[in-house]
């Protein structure tokens, strides 16, 4: 029961915020997050942001992970 | 089946062909629905019908008068059949606003006119308030028939898989109409006719095995469709060369649904002879389909199933659904 | 290389092993056996029973996860969209603030949440009965189902024919009980474990860091998803845990109870509780006939050992709910596997 998306916080208004991705934006409850900011990028999962995320680790590029290549490799 | 119709029997998966196939096709004597296609095609006609339910009744891209044309055109196209005439038959909820009425039913009528065809017998019947969600629409259609000898049986290993464009748009866009917590989205329907296209396939002659639009149950059950009852056909795609939105994407992850079997209402598949497979994306392309992709092939490897190969170069099989697919937070 | 059996508990995972084709990519000798992860799988008959009886209630509204709505009770073929069908109001959510959001447009009704769940979806859970109380919305109740993993994991270590090697570690779970939650793995009994993020990448590289350790002989907890688990987790998630919810012994479909595996809203949020705001009872259930969910489920045995597996059982028609879990070890294999 782990399903979550990285979102993008767009608004807060107290605890609950709007956050989005693609152009599909959703409502958030930012009761996890410390301090949160609008433009960060948050784990939601069941509508709850559980944790903040760097913008650039929330999309992995995997095609340049070299520890990938290494376990492809290894395997 | 079970005692009671629960929503599966709609979704278009097993669950559906279960309803058709033992409980209504056994007791009709007609050669023409036992081949269970979306549309007959009797002589030279092409005959198809179908109904819209679609909640909510408008979305982002259309609604369900547009609807309405596109699927019956739709099915009439990829039969083979040249859509000319269509019914049209209303049944609406009492309290349905008029204005709501007059929306939906111009957007019929220039659909209509979009596609070229006609519509030229109706009905209206209007139910007490609580008995029918708004307003229900029938579309019958007949055509002329172009491209006869259509069908799955005509597929033969090597055969090339192609879609006309990114696809679960459609699903997705009135999944996310209906969900309260999601407040706005780019993602339109992809809801269009597809006449224009599969007259443009036309020319391909015996080259050209089968067409579908991937409607309920999305690519992957349609596809499954095709080889399903194959003792010596299965179907192999290739996961990075489907299309698929980024924006629709990102709503099935939120939603927990897979693109692959989110409905599309103007997508087309094709099964090609592979010499002009190239042809057909680029035609497809002419015709405005920028996304149109060869997504994988026919093989016999594995017959009777769907194999997707994944980005990482595993594989997994994707099966028929067995009802609607349900949204996840696992 | 040696064989080597590794777990993970979480249904996600599962899926997204599936998904990936992972199996197909790791040397034979590597086995990934799916444990006790799926919340849906390991809720008890006897609790999905009551559930949908009180769903037949005229005046109770019934909000559940999409992943619920087709695992059946004790009865085969019974579950709430079949109670959908005979009138039961069961309404699909993908939050519970959802669901407090129906609570108001319906005043005259009962809502009531299936809160199913490990520990990701435990604050959350948590977090909506705050919000409930605090907006004065009287008549939205929980029926708590929550679970925690590291008794789950201690219950299948304490087995006599325990043989896991080692651990993936749900990446979610990880998020909320940090890096920290996880360490009694290698400290206590001894085996490598590696917290794993979702994409196939992530798990095929926690997989790769896992045959790293057990070459060397080693047993230590690694994070491979360092963009989303900190050390000691979330601490304002934990602390809502903490102020909502308290452990209690809870039962496993094919563990049995176990102590202090389950959460329970606290006392003072007893107006919230479904169970007792329902009084409801939950009656011993007679396992479904040649079922082996719960062996699965400890990955005792694969799902194609289970006898009824595509023959009986299937996802059209499943017996129970591994096959019928979106994230079940037995409907990804039938879904995904050759």
């Amino acid at each position: 029961m782990c399903l979550a998306v990285p979102l993008k916080i767009t608004e807060i208004n107290g605890l609950d915020a709007v956050a989005e991705y693609s152009g599909v934006s959703r409502r958030v409850r930012l009761d996890f997050i410390k301090d949160p900011k609008v433009g960060e990028y948050v784990m939601v999962h069941a509508g709850f942001a559980i944790e903040r995320v760097s913008e650039d680790q929330a999309f992995m590029d995997w095609e340049a992970a070299a520890e990938l290549e290494e376990a492809l490799e290894s395997l | 089946m079970d005692e009671l119709i629960t929503l599966d029997y709609g979704s278009g998966g097993k669950k559906t062909a279960e309803l058709i196939e033992k409980l209504i096709v056994p007791k009709m004597d007609s050669e023409a629905l036992s081949q269970l296609g979306d549309a007959a095609v009797i002589g030279d006609l092409v005959f198809s019908t179908d109904s819209f339910v679609v909640s909510p009744r408008f979305f982002p891209g259309g609604n369900i008068g547009k609807l309405a044309v596109c699927g019956t055109v739709n099915d009439i196209s990829v039969a083979g059949g040249r859509p000319e005439y269509l019914s049209l038959s209303y049944i609406i909820e009492e309290g349905l606003p008029v204005e709501e009425l007059e929306t939906i039913t111009a957007s019929v009528a220039d659909t209509a006119k979009e596609c070229g065809v006609k519509i030229v017998t109706g009905d209206t019947k209007v139910v007490e308030r609580g008995r029918g969600d708004g307003i229900y629409i029938n579309t019958a259609g007949i055509g002329k028939l172009v491209i006869p000898g259509l069908g799955s049986q005509r597929m033969q290993e090597g055969d090339v898989v192609i879609v006309s464009g990114s696809v679960g748009d459609h699903g997705t866009a009135v999944m996310l109409a209906r969900e309260p917590g999601l407040l706005g989205s780019e993602i339109e329907s992809d809801c269009a006719p597809l006449n224009g296209l599969t007259a443009a396939l036309a020319p391909f002659g015996r080259s050209l095995r089968v067409m579908r639009d991937p409607t309920r149950g999305g690519l992957a059950t349609t596809l499954n469709e095709f080889i399903e009852n194959s003792e010596v056909l299965g179907i192999e795609l290739d996961e990075r060369s489907i299309p698929v939105r980024p924006s629709v994407q990102s709503a099935c992850g939120i939603l927990g649904l897979d693109p692959l079997y989110c409905a599309c209402e103007g997508r087309l598949i094709a099964v090609v002879a592979p010499h002009i497979a190239q042809i057909v994306v680029d035609t497809l392309k002419n015709c405005g389909c920028g996304d149109a992709a060869a997504i994988g092939r026919v093989t016999s490897d594995h017959p009777g199933r769907l194999v997707i190969k994944t980005r990482l170069g595993g594989s997994r099989i994707a099966a028929k659904l067995t009802g609607a697919q349900l949204p996840r937070i696992c | 290389m040696r064989a080597c059996k590794i777990m993970e508990v979480c249904g996600t995972h599962t899926m997204s092993i599936a998904k990936a084709g992972l199996k197909k990519l790791l040397p034979p000798e590597v086995e990934l056996i799916s444990g006790p992860g799926c919340p849906v799988c390991v809720t008890p008959a006897s609790v999905i029973d009551a559930y949908l009886e009180l769903a037949m209630r005229p005046d109770v509204i019934i909000t559940s996860y999409g992943d619920m709505l087709k695992v059946p009770g004790s009865v085969r073929g019974d579950n709430l969209a079949a109670r959908r069908a005979r009138g039961a109001d069961v309404r699909i959510v993908f939050s519970p603030m959802d669901a407090i959001d129906i609570a108001e447009a319906e005043p005259l009704k009962e809502i009531v949440f299936l809160g199913a769940g490990f520990e990701t979806t435990a604050p959350g859970t948590a977090a909506s009965v705050v919000a409930a109380a605090g907006r004065g919305v009287k008549n939205f109740s929980v029926l708590c189902m929550l679970r925690t993993i590291e008794p789950a994991i201690r219950a299948l270590y304490a087995e006599p024919d325990f043989s896991i090697d080692a651990f993936l570690c749900p990446g979610h779970v990880a998020t909320i009980i940090g890096e920290t939650g996880f360490e009694f793995i290698p400290r206590e009994l001894g085996l490598p474990a590696v917290i794993s993020g979702f994409d196939g990448e992530d798990i095929l590289i926690s997989v790769s860091r896992i045959l790293k350790q057990l070459e060397k002989g080693e047993a230590k907890l690694e994070n491979e998803y360092t963009r989303a688990v900190a050390r000691d987790g979330n601490g304002l998630a934990k602390a809502m845990i903490e102020k909502c919810l308290e452990p209690c012994g809870a039962e496993w479909r094919g563990l049995g109870t176990i102590p202090a595996s389950g959460l329970r809203l606290r006392e003072e949020y007893a107006a919230f509780d479904a169970e007792k705001k329902f009084g409801l009872v939950y009656n011993e259930a007679a396992g479904l006939a040649g079922c082996r969910c719960g062996d699965v489920i400890c990955g005792r045995i694969a799902p194609r050992d289970c006898p009824l597996f595509g023959s009986v059982c299937t996802a059209e028609d499943p017996v129970g709910p591994c096959m019928v879990s979106s994230e079940g070890a037995c409907a990804a294999e039938y879904k995904y596997g050759e």
